[in-house]
């Protein structure tokens, strides 16, 4: 038994090791010196800190303030709120160029010059794409909630205001603190967001690696800034781990959800209603511009997908584009569900060093791109681990990112399961093998469909240093919109929107078939 | 077909990881060679598979971003390439990837045809193989009438008249944007270009991160239906208007100002430490050929090196061919380059 749980400790962080840890620290290595001392002392790289650090906070807060509603809404059950999670997700993928662009044609012009620059529009963004992702984690976890918890509270005399912050914070608090973290670390982070809406004027730690070490060729001052970040986002991992620690535990309602009272549907429109603004009308005018072409509506971009530049080697076919994503997806949602759902056992424990192991695989999330994948070209680069330019290094990567959102929606629901239960069912003769199939399993499916969710949304929305890898010739479909966007015309922009589109599909679809999946879960279990 | 020739391909390799020697040997006798190169580029595969079945070596294309990434990666991977040969470094990265001695030198007999001005590289470490030239384009509506006519040289965009109607590329994070800083420093010297950019900004310049937001985002003329009808962009981007319209018969809506380009000049190179340095010089060869020199206009939007090259009918009518493009030397660019960006920053963004 005790070498299983070993077991359950390393293997989660060996894949880590090798494929993060290694190659992070030898390019810092490689970069690190004296120089670094006057990078880090320098007036301009702690203004960069600073606005990092600002952005990040302030982007995060609002992210949680606008979802809490959001996360509500998604706990209880209605009709059609699986499509509603699967649509949400939607702009968790898109590349930023696109949705920057859906936002300039939704308004014309004056919004650019507006957002150009503007640190509003920064902050809309870290919005508009994280939304999904503090609604779903803690809606997972809000469904679990037994209604007749707050349903004694208030019997008990309890206000409705005391019934939220006295009986429903405190349950939902892992799951607040699990989805902050992972928006803090996304927007601590943020590269295309701050690059192209922050007009230039601002800049991030990760924008700045980027532009020392891609631009300026300056490795030492970007190994000095790649470990400023590693350190600055190591202490807010430790710091956001106590706060999702000590959880109460309650007696989950595990049914999914509880239905919406007929007299509640206006409650739920107005949970949703920011969602309906700030996710639904920009993605509407990406859809309408995809399908306006310069004679009316229609279908033009698309069917030109498969035609235009054919026979030359920057045609992509959309249907090997799409296949390619799907398989770099599968692959690593597999690889991250594994070693996630391990490292959640171990987390959600009460050992010593949990924090800190938490903490090394949230890591990559909180890492520059850059970093880890030049890290990656010059670690992997001797047979017979030249993998540089391998296949097998784009879902890699992917995985890594993956991983942490498989744990952080797992491990809040592995906590909220109360001792009591597993106590029970050992003494009721479960082999503990058989406690975690008939007890925990049921318990934590929903929340792992999410986290899976998730890492295969991350996989298909091309996140990670995979962008930074010598690529062999395997394109994506957001490299295949990448290469519509870099060249002038209308066909070319059209046929990136119209890519978009079908990129959006794809990931409300396999969202939609995960809740499918929970779904035929849970009646079986009934 | 393509797919099935891509399966009988594949499964005739697995085939060859066997322990036939004679199958082996057979697949030997063609050669793969890398071509490692930046995202933009593009060739036909017709091109590619007519020198296949010419010289038995097959190109194989790795694409590895933007060409600053293009030319880091292989730095840091100088002597254990990613691949033999490289194509995409411009002049304004060549100090740099010479200095960190990446390339085996090659002298291809094809530089015969190759006009001398676009030879940077004495010492063959390089070789020209297209060229395309930065230009401020501005949208034709905007200046239909005599009263407003569009600009002519980079000395009127600070008048009155032009103002909040440029928007150009932060030289910091984009390639054309640093090509029109360089422009500016090569027509109005040091210290006059910061004189220059103060009245650019007076006139309401708007400077965005990267060629995308700009032509577009903000460009009037774009697909984005931005508000402003002069951005930085290429002496090409008006046949590529075309070329990528939805009706073939169309014409553009842009047009090129043809004073204070600047040439970029792309070279490809063998890289050191390649395991097969003979291969990786003919694919050099193959780049200056006619057949692949007559393919680079329409799949990459910029001009052949070679000289004698019919262009295709777009770009003989639409293209811009700027007289005299200002240039610079690759060392004094390398030189200034990180003083200038962030004299820009200050000046601009600071």
């Amino acid at each position: 038994m005790r070498y299983l749980r070993l077991t359950a400790v390393l293997i989660p962080l060996a894949f880590v090791g090798l494929f993060f840890f290694w190659p992070v620290a030898n390019i810092i290595w490689l970069g690190v010196g004296a120089q670094a001392l006057d990078t880090l002392s320098s007036p301009r790289t702690w203004a960069i800190v600073r606005f990092t650090f600002w952005q990040a906070a302030v982007s995060t807060l609002l992210t949680v303030l606008v979802a809490i509603p959001g996360a509500w809404a998604l706990s209880r059950r209605f009709r059609g709120a699986a499509a509603l999670r699967a649509l949400l997700t939607v702009p968790f993928v898109l590349p930023t160029v696109v949705v920057a662009s859906a936002f300039v044609s939704l308004s014309g012009s004056r919004l650019t010059t507006w957002a150009s620059g503007g640190i509003v529009a920064i902050l809309a963004a870290h919005v508009f794409f994280n939304y999904a992702l503090v609604a779903r984690v803690v809606g997972a976890v809000w469904a679990e909630m037994h209604p007749d918890l707050s349903a004694a509270a208030r019997t008990l005399g309890a206000r409705k205001v005391a019934v939220l912050t006295r009986v429903t914070l405190p349950f939902l608090r892992p799951a607040l603190a699990a989805a902050a973290a992972i928006v803090f670390l996304f927007t601590f982070t943020s590269f295309g967001v701050v690059l192209i809406l922050g007009g230039t004027r601002w800049s991030t730690v990760e924008v700045e690696i980027y532009r020392r070490t891609a631009q300026l060729f300056d490795l030492p001052a970007a190994s000095a800034l790649a470990l400023l970040q590693l350190a600055a986002v190591g202490a807010c991992l430790l710091a956001l781990g106590r706060l999702g620690r000590n959880s109460a535990a309650f007696e989950p309602a595990g049914r999914g959800g509880t239905r919406a009272a007929r007299h509640s549907r206006r409650a739920l429109a107005a949970a949703l209603a920011p969602a309906a603004v700030l996710i639904g009308v920009p993605l509407a005018a990406l859809v309408t511009a995809a399908f306006s072409n310069s004679g009316g509506p229609g279908l033009a971009y698309f069917r030109a997908l498969g035609e235009s530049r054919a026979g030359t080697t920057r045609f992509v076919a959309p249907l090997d584009a799409i296949a390619n994503s799907l398989t770099f997806a599968a692959f690593a949602t597999l690889v991250a569900v594994g070693f996630g759902a391990l490292a959640a056992a171990v987390i959600a424990g009460r050992r010593r060093g949990r924090s800190a192991y938490d903490a090394a695989l949230m890591l990559p999330l909180g890492t520059s791109a850059v970093t880890l994948g030049f890290g990656l070209l010059i670690t992997f680069d001797t047979p017979p681990l030249d993998l540089r330019s391998s296949v097998i290094l784009i879902p890699l990567a992917h995985a890594l990112v993956g991983i942490p959102f498989v744990v952080r929606t797992i491990v809040p629901a592995l906590r909220a399961i109360p001792p009591s239960l597993r106590d029970a069912a050992r003494l009721l003769g479960q082999s503990p093998r058989h406690v975690t199939r008939r007890v925990d399993l049921p318990l934590v499916w929903r929340s792992a469909l999410v986290g899976a969710g998730f890492a295969a949304a991350v996989s298909l929305g091309e996140f990670g240093a995979t962008a930074f890898l010598a690529r062999p010739d395997r394109p994506t479909v957001p490299v295949a919109i990448f290469r519509f966007l870099g060249q002038p015309g209308p066909l070319n922009r059209g046929q990136a929107l119209a890519l978009s589109v079908i990129l959006m599909g794809l990931v409300a679809l396999v969202v939609l078939l995960g809740e499918v999946a929970g779904r035929r879960r849970q009646t079986r279990r009934v | 077909m393509k797919k099935l020739l891509c399966v009988v391909l594949l499964a005739s390799a697995l085939a060859g990881c066997g322990s036939d020697p004679d199958e082996q040997a057979g697949q030997d006798r063609e050669v793969t060679v890398r071509l490692v190169t930046h995202d933009s580029f593009s060739a036909s595969e017709a091109v590619l598979e007519a020198f296949r079945k010419e010289s038995g070596i097959k190109i194989e294309v790795v694409p590895s971003g933007d060409a600053g990434e293009l030319v880091n990666k292989s730095a840091l991977t100088a002597g254990n390439p990613l691949g033999d040969v490289l194509f995409g470094v411009d002049n304004t990265f060549l100090s740099r990837a010479l200095e960190a001695d990446l390339f085996e030198p090659y002298e291809s007999p094809a530089l015969a045809s190759v006009p001398d001005d676009l030879e940077l590289d004495p010492e063959h470490f390089v070789t020209p193989i297209d060229h395309g030239e930065v230009c401020v384009n501005y949208h034709l509506p905007a200046y239909g009438s005599s009263e407003s006519p569009p600009p002519t040289t980079l000395a009127e965009l600070p008048q009155a008249r032009y103002r909040d109607q440029l928007v150009v590329e932060n030289p910091a994070t984009s390639s054309p944007g640093l090509a029109f800083l360089l422009a500016t420093i090569a027509r109005f010297g040091e210290p006059g270009w910061e004189d220059y950019w103060q009245s650019l900004k007076a006139n309401g310049v708007q400077i965005v991160a990267g060629w995308e937001e700009a032509y577009n985002g903000s460009f009037s003329g774009g697909a984005g239906k931005g508000d402003r009808p002069l951005v930085v962009s290429y002496a090409s981007s008006p046949p590529a208007e075309v070329h990528f319209s939805e009706t073939p018969e169309a014409m553009p809506s842009t047009a090129v100002m043809e004073d204070g380009c600047f040439r970029q000049v792309e070279f490809a190179g063998v890289l050191r430490g390649s395991s097969q340095t003979k291969a990786a010089q003919k694919v050099i060869d193959f780049l200056l050929s006619p057949e692949f020199q007559a393919d680079v206009p329409l799949n990459m939007f910029v001009f052949p090196a070679r000289e004698g090259v019919e262009l295709p009918d777009v770009f003989e009518q639409f293209a811009a061919r700027p007289a005299n493009p200002l240039t610079m030397d690759p060392a004094r660019i390398d030189e200034g380059r990180e003083e200038w960006v962030a004299r820009w920053t200050e000046l601009m963004l600071g």
